[in-house]
């Protein structure tokens, strides 16, 4: 059948099966935006700025299994929409993004509205097209689709531009792509799984250390069935959180710059490391010369070559999808009939639960002043662990990680790799788009709300009923906490004067508002909130503005040395 | 350690310039990059030379790797491999000096290849240090102008790189 360029582009995301798409239309797309308006099955949501709509795209696509799609016209459109990009692209999130372009004939000419978008988002996608025949829309499409979620995901950009979405051609959307540059490994090494199997085997002091890589591979099931089978600790990283259930005895907590006493002293001591799509990064392992002070036998399992073998020496490389691997782990383990060193194992425990009694998340209870890590307990008891919850960026995300315990993977949104303030509140509307009736909650600070607070708008248009959990501090929080460690007290512009009545603001939009200022009235603040199961809340919680996230490993220092809090 | 990457990528717009921003954008090193179509004309097939410790050498394999059209890469320098370089260098040649250059061009096997009342252009391949040394050679005030393709090379004998 012949279709136009722009009725192809529906067609396409038709058959990839997409619900929606986050979007804000433009001169350029305007022929595809008046196909959305001819059809039903592919909802288009109009968020308020291309970040949002990326940063929406991403939450829809981190809280599913699914691709999540923006569109943004060209020129602004694309660069407002390269933080999310970036965003995604750092924390391995399928996205496809499809932008408007400037007619063929323009390109090159300083058009209106023209910017080399494959060469500004080059650095920041898996890959990236522009299509000059409209002969190549279809597949182009399949492709960026499957490139965005096979191998290590990320996001695919299609640039299109203006005439091709006019133009008409014989359309049929290919079936199966092949590609001779890229085919992803899937099977690991059987070699080496072998290394590894007699690696675990004869560990004494054995530690298991996982990334976002198992929430974006679904190998929670996998990973904790080898965590079981072998009895030994494990840690998540920030992105890896719900990757293995946080109340579970084994699990000692997350690990890294802001991670548990317990996490990063079994790292630093352990003397076999099975690493699961991790990546070793400075945010998790402080300083590489520090963590190879203590030799210890590392095993890496990655869908990326890339990622092993970067920052530290790697002994047993797997290369292969996690699911796979960890599957092939276990039943290797099983068929051996072998057991770990059970003697050794539990003196290791007995070490780690000493190091576990520091009790190194206390703070004071008895405070009068809210603490932000109280807010955080109790929002993880109204909503008895089962909420998905999206964070900012700051010390805010850092309580949220802490304290609030994830038991499954895909419930916490937030940006780690690029720390993007102004991601909190539009992922939540992708996560909330996606779990319709589901509680969503968005961890912010008030610097951080305030850089896509106009999405608030786009809950009310659809309807989302997010409870914004704003733990406010009057203070770029996490950047006063270093400016009072390591740069004598001087708290250069950190403080945000001027904030606005974040309870007025919300009812402007039509939302409702809530102020807290006391301990005693947090909880019941967090039950009314959730109770309102069709309204978005705002909760404006007055904390203690000198709090600081504990314990903290300072930048390019070893894991080990943490400061735990403000007396020591 | 110098090392000579070669790869073979998709002949499609904007290819090259994903290879050289992965080496900005990580801050890998190019001493030189020669870039031209194969006897297939999909696909071209870049030489890189990059001065880098083995890890990083490494990593610039691994990444190139992970760039969605490059096909294929290998570092022909970790084994027996030839390199060759084209340079074309325009001299001065008058009086004394236009002999002392055709007898310089022929103990290089450089070829002449242009010739004026003034000047020469003297065509030479061989290896980087063979470019290197003739320009030492020669009298530094009467180059005019050089101009270089970088270093492409293949390995030898079995060592093949093809899909
Ligand atoms: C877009 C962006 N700009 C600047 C920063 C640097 N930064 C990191 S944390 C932070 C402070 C965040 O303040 P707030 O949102 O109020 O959270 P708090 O730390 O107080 O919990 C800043 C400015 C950033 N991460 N992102």
């Amino acid at each position: 059948m012949v279709l136009t360029g722009a009725e192809i582009v529906i067609r396409c995301l038709q058959e990839e099966k997409v619900e929606y798409v986050f979007g804000y239309p433009g001169g350029s797309v305007l022929f595809i935006y008046d196909e959305f308006f001819k059809q039903d099955k592919v909802r288009h949501v109009l968020v308020r700025h291309e970040q949002g709509a990326v940063h929406a795209a991403d939450g829809y696509a981190r809280s599913t299994e699914k691709v999540g799609v923006a569109l943004v016209t060209s020129g602004p459109g694309v660069t407002n929409a390269v933080t999310g990009i970036a965003t995604a692209y750092m924390d391995s999130i399928p996205m496809v993004i499809i932008s408007g372009q400037v007619p063929t004939a323009y390109i090159g000419q300083d058009a209106f509205q023209e910017v080399d978008t494959v060469g500004i988002t080059r650095p920041c996608v898996k890959h990236n097209f522009l299509v000059k025949d409209v002969r190549e829309l279809a597949s182009t499409i399949k492709k960026a689709f499957y490139l965005a979620q096979s191998g290590r995901p990320g996001p695919v950009l299609v640039d299109i531009p203006k005439d091709i979405s006019a133009t008409k051609c014989e359309y049929a959307y290919p079936k199966s792509v092949a590609m001779r540059s890229y085919n992803p490994v899937i099977k690991g090494h059987q070699g080496q799984i072998k290394k590894a199997v007699q690696l675990l085997l004869e560990a004494k002091r054995p530690m298991i250390y996982t990334g976002g890589g198992v929430i974006l591979s679904d190998a929670a099931d996998k990973l904790a069935k080898l965590v079981r089978q072998l009895g030994f600790p494990v840690t998540n990283t920030l992105m890896g959180l719900g990757g293995f259930p946080a109340t579970d005895k084994q699990f000692v907590g997350m690990l890294g710059m802001h991670g548990t006493y317990e996490a990063n002293m079994a790292m630093q001591h352990c003397d076999v490391l099975l690493a699961v799509g991790a990546r070793f990064d400075d945010r998790v392992i402080g300083n590489p010369a520090n963590f190879a002070e203590v030799p210890r036998k590392i095993i890496h399992i990655d869908i990326d070559p890339s990622s092993i073998s970067k920052r530290v020496k790697v002994d047993v490389p797997i290369v292969g999808d996690l699911p796979d691997v960890l599957d092939d782990i276990t039943k290797l383990i099983a068929a051996s009939g072998d057991r770990p060193d059970e003697k050794a194992v539990k003196a290791w425990w007995k070490q780690i639960e000493e190091w576990r009694g520091k009790d190194c998340l206390k703070y004071d209870r008895k405070s009068k002043i809210i603490k932000p890590q109280f807010v955080v307990e109790k929002l993880y008891e109204v909503t008895k662990g089962e909420a998905f919850v999206c964070s900012d960026v700051g010390q805010h995300q850092m309580w949220a990680a802490q304290y609030y315990k994830f038991d499954k993977p895909r419930r916490w949104m937030n940006s780690g790799g690029l720390g993007t303030m102004g991601f909190g509140l539009p992922a939540a509307m992708g996560v909330q788009l996606a779990h319709p009736g589901a509680p969503v909650a968005c961890v912010t600070g008030e610097g951080s709300i305030q850089m896509c607070i106009q999405e608030l708008s786009t809950c009310k248009q659809y309807r989302l009923p997010l409870k914004i959990v704003l733990l406010n501090n009057g203070y770029l929080g996490m950047v006063r906490q270093w400016q009072q460690l390591f740069h004598g007290n001087r708290y250069a512009e950190s403080y945000v004067d001027a904030l606005p009545d974040f309870v007025k603001l919300a009812e402007s939009y039509g939302h409702v508002g809530m102020k807290i200022e006391k301990p005693g009235d947090v909880e019941g603040a967090l039950k009314e909130a959730f109770k309102r199961k069709d309204d978005l809340v705002f909760m404006d919680f007055a904390i203690d503005p000198t709090e600081n996230v504990y314990p903290m490993v300072q930048g390019g220092k070893g894991l080990t040395e943490m400061i735990l809090s403000e007396e020591l | 350690m110098r090392h000579v990457i070669s790869l073979l990528i998709e002949n499609e717009a904007g290819a090259l310039s994903r290879v050289t921003g992965l080496f900005s954008a990580r801050a890998y090193n190019i001493e030189s990059l020669t870039v031209a179509p194969t006897e297939d004309p999909s696909m071209s097939r870049i030489t890189i030379v990059s001065i880098g410790s083995d890890d990083i050498i490494e990593q610039i394999t691994k990444q190139l790797n992970k760039l969605i059209e490059v096909i294929k890469v290998v570092d022909i320098s970790e084994a027996a491999h030839i390199e060759r370089e084209l340079m074309l260098v325009k001299v001065r040649a008058t009086g004394k000096d236009r002999e002392e250059m055709k007898r310089m061009s022929d103990i290089f096997r450089g070829r002449i290849i242009d010739v004026t009342e003034t000047t020469y252009v003297i065509e030479l391949t061989g290896n980087t240090a063979k470019l290197d040394s003739f320009i030492e050679a020669i009298d530094r005030t009467l180059i005019l102008e050089t101009v270089r393709t970088g270093v492409c090379g293949i390995g030898r004998g079995d060592r093949i790189l093809k899909i």
